[in-house]
């Protein structure tokens, strides 16, 4: 066991695939002697040389595009987009070639590509560095999306996302990169990549979360608990697939669902969840599953993030809720919409 | 690194006039299939004797015939849609024929005769159009991507490949085949950028058919394409799209500097869309007859015709031996056309991911379930 942060944990994870397999490019902006503006690639350059660490201009799409074609020669990019918000010129190769070449050429190309997306906000930055469009990606098929919460995960699914044969989006909580845990290098991956994780166990409530909001949750949970309520905490860890069946078992012990995200609500992954979980068990229900969310909101500025943010008490507000008692998200009356 | 193209000064065309024709370019064989000498260019095509030019030819009347029999197909209901690449053989066959197999090509979707020239099989050649599948070859049995519907995205996809090359320590090239109209986007400029800052061994073919679709070229450009590639610093050349012969010395020579390590290069073939961009458009309804008048004068087949004519070779025999592959190439085509399996409803479901995933295989056996439903019923 090494204690680490977060951060190190994805660099020592990235290191650890490249010695492994030569096939493994690391590209995108300032990842080379910078290390990457997080520093996430930080010294993989100087040891793997600059045609395996490789800067490239600043150009998302034909960062993603020239990946696709080394994927097509045999190699196994992985990608960093700098921050959430610059993702969006790459989308028309993520979505129109990278999830669909091995649909288009019935298995014969594989586009093993890993696709690192540091998101999320809580760092007080400017427009386009706080977003979370996780959404977009997990409505795509072809593609796999997972997040991850604690450096454990972080050193370990980043080594299981460079393995699979499929694209994988690997988002990565940046307010969480200086978190510190232990990480066992040595250790045989505990869980497949997709599968989620019950963090903490309980009978009341079933409180979803993913990424950088896990935490906090968890968190939500132990002050739930002070008040007497139980509350069971899942990590998704992969966010497509969802690991339904996970959800599915606590609820069906719980009987009550809350799901939070950073994420805008609308057509957002909470939806998703909830949908799929009142399908599958909608008779275990005492309650209709709540979201906490953030709101239908272009990122706001730093000085309001807290607002958008969804926090310990915001979640606390959606356990209130699925258990009648008082709450902001309470439905009354007959508000129009 | 020699730049054979001069930047021009910016020339406005304000019509749609199509083309810029007082712009140069390079011509081995004039339109009247005279063979006129190229003191740059001679080199690389001085192997090409009277035998190899009646094989070009026999390849350019093959897809001519394999294109027509694909558009006749699709007005019989046999394919949901066919790009006809007619007054386009020489640019197809020439760069086709100019690779080596171990090369890699990334094309748009209207080079067919592109992938004749790989050893696309029929059948592969037929499955997009007639809605089978959305590819139609494995790319890895004749080292040529599927067909790419999305305008220019392939440009960075042989940049990336060919970046691959260059790691592998191999003297392969990749090479990419895009119109006049994927100029305007911003996947070929990245490529163009990429493929210079890596010295990729790569080479753009840049099809200048005039027409994207409705859009004359000079709603793209204003200045002849090839001019823009030597701002990426990459060495350009305009050459004559309908003259095999010169379009072979071209795609020979930008492969010769992708294989010794100098990089990529940018070649447009002027040439001319004589059919419409699908079997679902009409361009009789934005251009003229006039227009497609001009460039019949430059056919790609006539020209090397009466070149093989004024040397003897285009005998009797010689034509009845060209028209009879292209016929047996059509019964061929039409034949795997119709043969052709249906596709099973688990298709739907096949290879969307390479490991099994929890939504899909449920989905997956939701529908089997609806669909087992109908067990014994006629005509499911």
């Amino acid at each position: 066991m090494t204690s680490m942060t977060f951060g190190k944990a994805i660099t020592a994870g990235l290191r650890r695939a490249m010695e492994q397999d030569p096939r493994v490019l690391i590209m995108g902006e300032d990842v080379g002697k910078l290390g990457g503006v997080f520093r996430i690639t930080d010294g993989l350059q100087q040891d793997f040389g600059p045609q395996r660490v490789v800067d490239t201009p600043l150009a998302e799409s034909g960062i993603m595009g020239t990946a696709v074609g080394l994927a097509f020669r045999g190699y196994r990019p992985v990608v960093e987009i700098q921050f959430d918000g610059f993702i969006y010129p790459a989308f028309d190769q993520i979505v129109s070639q990278v999830a669909k070449m091995h649909y288009r050429t019935r298995g014969a190309v594989k586009l093993p590509l890993t696709i690192r997306v540091p998101f999320g906000g809580g760092i007080g930055s400017p427009e386009h560095h706080s977003e979370s469009p996780e959404a977009y990606f997990t409505h795509t098929s072809g593609l796999r999306v997972i997040s991850v919460s604690n450096p454990q995960d972080a050193y370990t699914m980043i080594q299981q996302a460079i393995a699979s044969d499929d694209p994988v989006l690997y988002f990565e909580p940046k307010r969480r990169y200086h978190v510190k845990g232990e990480v066992d290098e040595a250790a045989a991956p505990q869980l497949p990549m997709g599968s989620a994780r019950v963090l903490t166990e309980g009978s009341d409530v079933t409180l979803v979360a993913y990424g950088p909001l896990v935490p906090t949750a968890r968190d939500a949970a132990v002050a739930a608990s002070d008040e007497g309520v139980s509350v069971e905490v899942i990590d998704l860890r992969s966010l497509a697939p969802i690991d339904f069946a996970t959800v599915e078992a606590s609820v069906r012990k719980t009987g009550r669902l809350v799901i939070t995200h950073e994420a805008a609500q609308s057509g957002g992954l909470g939806a998703e969840i909830a949908a799929s979980i009142t399908e599958r068990c909608f008779e275990y229900l005492e309650h209709a599953p709540v979201r906490v969310t953030g709101f239908d909101i272009p990122y706001p500025p730093a000085r309001l993030e807290s607002h958008h943010l969804p926090d310990l008490d915001r979640i606390l507000d959606g356990v209130d809720c699925v258990l009648d008692r008082p709450s902001s998200l309470a439905v009354s009356g007959s508000a129009a919409g | 690194m020699r730049i054979p193209v001069s930047l021009h000064t910016p020339v406005r065309h304000p019509e749609n006039s199509g083309s810029f024709p007082t712009d140069p370019y390079v011509q081995l064989v004039t339109p009247d299939g005279v063979r006129t000498p190229d003191p740059l260019y001679d080199r690389w095509v001085e192997d090409v004797d009277g035998a190899r030019l009646q094989e070009l030819y026999i390849d350019m009347a093959v897809i001519r015939r394999i294109d027509t029999e694909a558009t006749v197909l699709q007005r019989q209901g046999e394919l949901g849609l066919w790009p006809p690449l007619l007054g386009q053989e020489a640019a197809q066959i020439g760069s086709g024929r100019s690779l080596r197999a171990s090369d890699f090509v990334f094309s748009s979707y209207r080079e067919n005769g592109v992938a004749y020239c790989r050893g696309v099989g029929m059948e592969d050649l037929m499955r997009v159009w007639r809605g089978n599948a959305a590819a139609g070859w494995d790319p890895y049995s004749v080292n040529m991507a599927p067909t790419q519907v999305i305008i220019g995205a392939q440009a960075l996809h042989a940049a990336g490949y060919a970046m691959g090359i260059t790691r592998d320590g191999s003297d392969d090239a990749a090479i990419s085949y895009f119109g006049d109209g994927a100029t305007s986007q911003g996947d070929v400029n990245e490529a163009m950028v990429f493929a210079a800052s890596y010295a990729a061994p790569v080479v753009f073919f840049c099809t200048n058919n005039q027409w994207a679709i409705s859009e004359p070229v000079t709603l793209q450009a204003q200045v002849p394409i090839a001019n823009r590639a030597p701002g990426f610093g990459i060495p350009s050349i305009r050459v004559d799209g309908n003259d095999v012969l010169a379009v072979m010395a071209a795609t020979r020579e930008a492969l010769d500097r992708a294989r010794s390590g100098n990089g990529p290069t940018f070649i447009e073939a002027v040439t001319y869309r004589m059919g419409p961009h699908t079997t679902a458009d009409d361009p009789t309804r934005y251009r003229d007859d006039a227009e497609l008048e001009q460039w019949r004068a430059k056919d790609p087949l006539s020209r090397v015709q009466a070149l093989l004519e004024s040397l003897g070779l285009f005998t009797d025999e010689f034509a009845a031996t060209a028209s009879g592959r292209a016929d047996a190439a059509a019964a061929e085509l039409r034949a795997a056309c119709l043969g052709m399996p249906d596709p099973v409803p688990a298709d739907v479901f096949a290879h969307v991911y390479s490991e099994p995933h929890s939504w899909l295989d449920r989905q997956q056996e939701q529908y089997s379930r609806y669909l087992s439903g109908f067990a014994g019923e006629e005509n499911r």
